[in-house]
């Protein structure tokens, strides 16, 4: 249950002072907000679970990207919920939330409207973009959360967020999640950069789910975790290990603290697990058939659920009311989604240029 | 009498034979790129390399293009001849220094005295909802700057044929596949992502158009899919009894203006059709090219068919009414004989 965190600024070093002063804090855990956290994972999942559903139809006998009422590449994050959850249980609406292509955890946890998420998804009019940026382009200015499909390309823009926070005298937080693959991109490294030099509250969240596409961790990375890389830069770094949601509530609380009280940036690696192929139709024969048997044995959300068992914060029938409550909220977004209309064709040539 | 049997391919077998070939002819030809070594390429351009040669020849990359082209360039400077696959064209965000400044200047402003033998190649095309990151084409993007040949094969032969002329070539290709014809189990089945590849390994030259069909009421010039839909909408204004003449454009720089007008001077109409942004495009170009040599050959106004200037949308909805499709061309033609 336990994070590792790295020390920073061992050797960096500005007037001879350390830019990032770093505490070691024991954050107490609160048991509400683990529910919320469960609650949101459970959703997560069965949100997800529905998306293979409603992806499959009209796929099969035959699968074809292009068919059925959601068409496209569709990159599903089940097994990868304690990242988002384990953030974002510390995070307000004014924080600012950059997800990569793989976003629906993070918008989800962010409180991203489910109906116009789910109806974006479908490609209809009711959704957050009016169907036209798709599951990889979510973008809800309500609770400033935005996502896309172009590799660590958000990091950039939560720099720019919590740049904009800064300005504007507020300790509201800019968070850049991305995927272990992303770390390797320039955007990466020019943005810890620039944070760190500027002071900025951006935390970066690295989901290592041990693969980019089919490109082993091991075989893309030059060093071991990410969280390393904090001291090339001057900022601190957190490693959570085993998917822990508890150690991601932990790291993410200490770094959100630090970001809020102008200490500066923080990049936490979790390791995570990658249930499902890097996209839906992935044959996935560059991994082990054994691997994902293994992976959901260490399932996080059963695991966060038999601890809060244990520790007696609630009973069974409790977290079956939470677990009704999170599908009911599910199932309401996708029956809202299919019972949208489509765009109209001509609305193609809309919203080039804001009015 | 004896019938050889033709031997079948798709598309992207056809170009991973081709690299495959010259691989085995030229040691210093290599390949690298994201999930091109186990997966084979994302679009199956490099299925079979990476057991056939080896990790060391067949490289897979980080998510680093700025540093993987970038390195191409330099070896290629040193005399090795680099194939970089850009999994889709729309990432040219990330290190398109390295392709327009760098591999397309280099050997220019250094008076040809440097040489850059490498292949880019990269996927393009739209039609599947994979939305405004996933779908460009952007032929004319690159086409529009000095220095890079930039070809788009539109079936097997050319895919093969163009791919070993573009290895051998001792200046630096831009080579785009259209992933809908590249024969993938995962997408729409169309017929002419598979046809006919010989074994044997050819070249097919990068700056000659094709002319896929004869005709004499009306030119259409296409290229990758909107070549495809060009055919198919000439087989149906044929029972119209227009007859079209379809050109596959297949080289964007160098252009074949040749091919186009002398076509043109045969059919005195023309129809552009392009799967990409329409100003200042591939369709542009066409009609500026037509309007200076053959502006009184012409007895209608030339016809572009291209997006309408927007980005890709998600829902098929909205990217059906965007690209161009067999019907459009259709309409377009036979208004045009119509006005006539
Ligand atoms: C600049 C860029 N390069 C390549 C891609 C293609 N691509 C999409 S996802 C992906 C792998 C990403 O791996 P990782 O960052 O680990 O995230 P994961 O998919 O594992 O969640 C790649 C290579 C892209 N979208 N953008
Ligand atoms: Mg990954």
């Amino acid at each position: 249950m336990e994070f590792v965190a790295r020390h920073p600024n061992l050797w960096s070093k500005k007037g001879g002072v350390a830019v990032t002063k770093f505490e070691e804090k024991q954050p107490s855990v609160s048991v509400d907000k683990l529910m919320w956290m469960y609650e949101q994972m459970v959703k997560i999942r069965y949100y997800e679970d529905q998306m293979v559903e409603a992806y499959t139809e009209g796929k099969s006998p035959v699968f074809n990207i292009g068919e059925g009422p959601v068409p496209g590449e569709m990159h599903l994050a089940t097994g990868q919920e304690p990242a988002a959850a384990g953030m974002m249980v510390h995070l307000t609406k004014d924080d600012t939330v950059t997800a990569p292509h793989r976003p629906h955890h993070h918008a989800i946890a962010k409180g991203v409207d489910l109906k116009k998420m789910t109806a974006e998804i479908f490609g209809k009019e009711s959704g957050l973009g009016k169907g036209k940026g798709g599951h990889m382009h979510l973008f809800d200015p309500e609770v400033k959360f935005s996502c896309g499909g172009i590799v660590a390309a958000g990091i950039p823009h939560a720099v720019g967020a919590a740049m904009a926070n800064k300005m504007k005298g507020k300790d509201w937080v800019a968070v850049a999640f991305i995927g272990e693959g992303a770390a390797n991109a320039g955007a990466f490294h020019e943005s810890l950069n620039l944070a760190a030099l500027w002071n900025l509250p951006l935390i970066i969240v690295v989901e290592d789910n041990s693969y980019g596409i089919s490109v082993p961790k091991t075989a893309s990375t030059s060093v071991e975790s990410n969280d390393l890389r904090a001291s090339a830069y001057g900022v601190a770094g957190a490693y959570v290990k085993d998917n822990d949601p508890v150690a991601m509530y932990k790291a993410s609380e200490e770094a959100v603290n630090r970001a809020r009280n102008g200490q500066g940036p923080t990049i936490i690696e979790i390791e995570t697990f990658r249930f499902l192929g890097h996209f839906q139709g992935d044959p996935e024969l560059y991994r082990d058939k054994e691997e994902v048997p293994g992976l959901r044995a260490r399932d996080p959300i059963m695991k966060l659920r038999q601890q809060l068992l244990d520790a007696e914060h609630v009973n069974e029938p409790e977290l079956e009311e939470i677990e009704t409550r999170a599908k009911k909220e599910v199932d309401d977004a996708y029956q809202f989604a299919r019972d949208s209309d489509y765009p109209k064709p001509e609305a193609a040539l809309d919203d080039v240029f804001t009015s | 009498m004896e019938t050889a049997k033709k031997r079948m391919l798709t598309g992207n077998k056809a170009m991973a034979e081709a690299i495959a070939q010259e691989m085995e002819n030229d040691k210093n030809v290599f390949v690298l790129g994201e999930d091109i070594g186990k997966y084979g390429g994302i679009f199956g351009s490099t299925q079979g390399l990476m057991e056939k040669f080896g990790p060391e020849r067949v490289l897979d990359t980080p998510i680093s293009e700025t540093a993987f082209i970038g390195a191409a360039i330099g070896a290629a400077a040193e005399g090795m001849r680099p194939i970089a696959e850009l999994m889709f064209v729309d990432f040219f965000g990330v290190c398109m220094d390295q392709i327009y400044n760098h591999m397309a200047k280099i050997p220019y402003m250094s008076g040809g005295n440097v040489r850059l033998p490498m292949v880019l190649m990269t996927s393009v095309g739209g039609g599947y909802s994979d939305a405004a990151q996933h779908s460009q084409t952007l032929y004319a993007t690159f086409a529009h700057m000095p220095g890079m040949k930039v070809v788009a094969p539109s079936t097997p032969y050319d895919l093969k044929g163009m791919m070993t002329s573009a290895i051998r070539d001792d200046n630096p290709v831009v080579f785009m596949f259209h992933k809908s014809l590249q024969g993938l189990g995962w997408m729409d089945q169309l017929d002419y992502a598979v046809g006919h590849v010989p074994e044997e390994s050819y070249t097919v030259p990068l700056d000659k158009a094709n002319v896929m069909r004869e005709g004499k009421d009306v030119t259409i010039v296409g290229i990758q899919m909107m070549t495809h839909y060009a055919m198919e909408a000439a087989e149906r204004l044929a029972q119209d009894g227009i007859e079209a003449e379809v050109i596959d454009l297949r080289s964007l720089a160098p252009i074949d203006k040749d091919t186009i007008i002398n076509s043109v001077k045969k059919t005195h109409r023309l129809v552009v059709v392009d799967e990409d942004y329409r100003s200042y495009g591939m369709t542009a170009e066409i009609a500026a090219i037509v309007s200076e040599e053959a502006l009184y050959e012409l007895e209608s106004p030339i016809k572009r068919l291209a997006i309408p200037d927007v980005p890709i949308p998600y829902s098929h909805v909205l990217e059906d009414f965007v690209l161009p499709g067999p019907d459009k061309i259709v309409e377009t033609v036979k208004q045009m004989m119509d006005e006539a």
